[in-house]
């Protein structure tokens, strides 16, 4: 590898940059600099992005060319009867919904629960506040997927086998949401609270008044990844959920790779389908995932 | 984000111990979920692993037969030994990866960073079974397109599904494609809170930016760096959902990780009392990553 090849930050520094480019040599070899840092970023964008797009393109083939040679990237007669029998096919609708009925109740009750977590953690001193910070911290070490067949005789006795909530109540503590709810409130300056004690504000009016708008960013950050997890989760909700009326569409996706024959045509129109909605709503938020400082006690 | 906590957060200490009844009441909840959902499992999975429970009906204690047979048996030995593989492959891929990323899209020389900050991200958004749909449509040894280019430029067909190793490794690249934009997002926010004076202290000593990259980047990203290993470890040794759609643990059942195994024994099988016993040991194994990773992070940031 040459040196060149090695993009640096401190050339990001515009002022920097400036002050260098006084001397011939310094500008040509800014512009070689650009030159392969642009090509090099895009080198691997394209490597990233091209199984990406392939999946795309062959789904908007028809069933009898997706395996016809030469093959081509681009389909020679675009349909869109994949999604279409995908979407009429083995209840997929059904999925669905359930899905999206399942991360948007999830995803409320994790912001929720978060959101009164991480008040408490950054604005309370006690020592059993921060006992409990580390209990949720030690979740992170400790997947559910390490305890699967124990966490599982757990949701069957509380009654909650097949059933949304069965899916809906473990998945609703993450040790993410509250660990960023915590980190945003610290650096909500403590006088504000005084102030509004002094003012014969309740603690939880104070809450729910002054601290929960304020925190809106952070929320509708941490309600992208919720609903990311759940809408992609796999494992869980296949073995809580025993009613195929019920399934999600993660399981509805394996079940047609699990098949004796894979019908690609379907499965490639399912899976689209399936990346659509997260896809759409990455897009619309781009912003509050990018911007944002997600730096620890990450789970999944 | 950060800098605001640190300077805020750093104000007196107050004396808050008269508030109690308000802090409880906006922790109840959690508590709630985290002694339902973590710690009875914890406990009754402790306490499974020295049964014979088969999920149903009564169970008698054991001992430690259970871990006995476990180390006794080879087909947990080989789920271990394939899942550790696994993550030491793709730990590290993973890593240069989401850097390389990382450093390409801050690198303001760069043109475009911020569509091709979203199209590495775009692969995060897909969920795993259908990164391993994807995956198999690529690598497909009759249909897929990489055989395709392969053979149109002269090589023959390569056995991306029924050689084992190479169907690891096809594995191995999906999840660190999969993966690259998030951990690239937790470089980004590092990267981007080195301070920029000491590259130009540097560069006036006369340092390049490959220098400037292994003294000032490496060592001013270390708290993050291993922040993402051991979150990338974890993430590696639970892998299930990517192998399931890719190519079920195949050929055969040579590449069956850990957390299918568990899943095979425990649900397919019955074993509740086994499974528990062969999920607190991957919990150890966890623990332990855990621990050598906090000691050697501290030796590292005290030296």
């Amino acid at each position: 590898m040459t040196t060149t090849d090695i993009p640096r930050k401190a050339d990001a520094d515009p002022g920097r940059t400036v002050s260098k480019k006084r001397t011939r040599g310094a500008v040509s070899g800014g512009i070689r600099q650009a030159v392969s840092a642009t090509t090099l970023l895009w080198i691997l964008a394209c490597l990233y992005g091209l199984p990406v797009l392939w999946f795309i393109l062959s789904s908007l083939k028809p069933a009898s060319d997706l395996f016809s040679y030469p093959l081509t990237l681009v389909p020679h007669h675009p349909t869109l009867s994949g999604y279409l029998t995908a979407w009429r096919s083995a209840n997929f609708s059904q999925f669905f919904i359930n899905t999206t009925i399942v991360c948007v109740i999830t995803t409320i009750l994790t912001v929720g629960v978060s959101c009164c977590t991480g008040y408490a953690l950054a604005k309370y001193d006690n020592r059993w506040l921060k006992a409990f910070f580390i209990c949720i911290l030690a979740t992170t070490m400790l997947p559910g997927e390490v305890m699967l067949a124990p966490e599982f005789l757990v949701v069957r006795n509380l009654g909650l086998y097949n059933s949304f909530a069965g899916i809906i109540l473990p998945a609703v503590l993450t040790a993410t949401g509250c660990f960023m709810f915590r980190q945003f409130f610290l650096t909500v300056p403590d006088e504000l609270v005084e102030a509004a004690r002094i003012d014969g504000a309740r603690e939880l009016s104070i809450f729910l008044r002054i601290m929960v708008p304020l925190s809106r960013p952070i929320m509708l950050t941490l309600a992208i990844l919720s609903f990311q997890w759940r809408w992609n989760d796999y494992i869980w909700p296949l073995l809580m959920l025993n009613d195929p009326n019920k399934f999600t569409v993660q399981i509805g996706i394996q079940s047609i790779v699990g098949a004796q024959n894979i019908n690609w045509s379907v499965l490639l129109g399912a899976s689209v389908i399936s990346m659509v909605p997260l896809i759409v709503i990455f897009l619309v938020f781009q912003r509050y995932v990018m911007g944002a400082d997600i730096n620890a006690g990450l789970k999944d | 984000m950060t800098k605001r906590a640190s300077a805020v957060s750093a104000s007196p200490p107050r004396r808050r111990s008269k508030y109690t009844l308000a802090p409880l009441t906006l922790i109840a909840a959690n508590v709630v979920l985290f002694a339902l959902f973590f710690v009875w499992p914890a406990v009754i999975g402790l306490v499974y692993s020295f049964t014979n429970y088969t999920g149903v009906g009564a169970f008698q204690f054991i001992g430690l037969d259970n871990y006995h047979n476990l180390f006794g048996d080879s087909t947990f030995y080989d789920a271990l030994t394939r899942t550790l593989l696994y993550t030491v492959l793709f730990v590290p891929l993973n890593f240069a990866l989401s850097l390389l990323a990382a450093n390409l899209v801050v690198n303001k020389h760069a043109k475009g960073s911020s569509v091709a900050r979203v199209i590495f991200f775009i692969p995060w958004l897909l969920s795993p079974i259908v990164v391993g749909v994807l995956w198999r449509w690529l690598f497909g040894e009759n249909f897929g397109l990489v055989n395709y280019v392969i053979e149109k430029l002269g090589g023959s067909a390569v056995p991306w599904q029924s050689n084992a190793d190479l169907s690891l490794l096809v594995v191995v690249a999906a999840a660190s494609w999969m993966w690259t934009g998030f951990t690239m997002l937790l470089f980004i926010a590092a990267i981007k809170n080195v301070p920029v004076s000491y590259y130009e202290a540097a560069s006036l000593d006369g340092a390049g930016p490959w220098r400037q990259f292994l003294s000032i980047t490496l060592p001013s990203i270390a708290p993050t760096s291993f922040i993402v290993v051991l979150l990338n470890t974890i993430n590696a040794m639970k892998e299930y959902p990517v192998f399931v759609s890719l190519n079920n643990g195949g050929p055969g059942t040579s590449n069956n990780l850990l957390v299918q195994y568990i899943y095979q024994t425990g649900f397919q099988r019955g074993q509740i009392g086994y499974a528990s016993a062969a999920s607190f040991v991957l919990m150890l194994i966890l623990m332990a990553v855990a621990i050598i990773q906090l000691i050697v992070n501290r030796r590292v940031e005290n030296r």
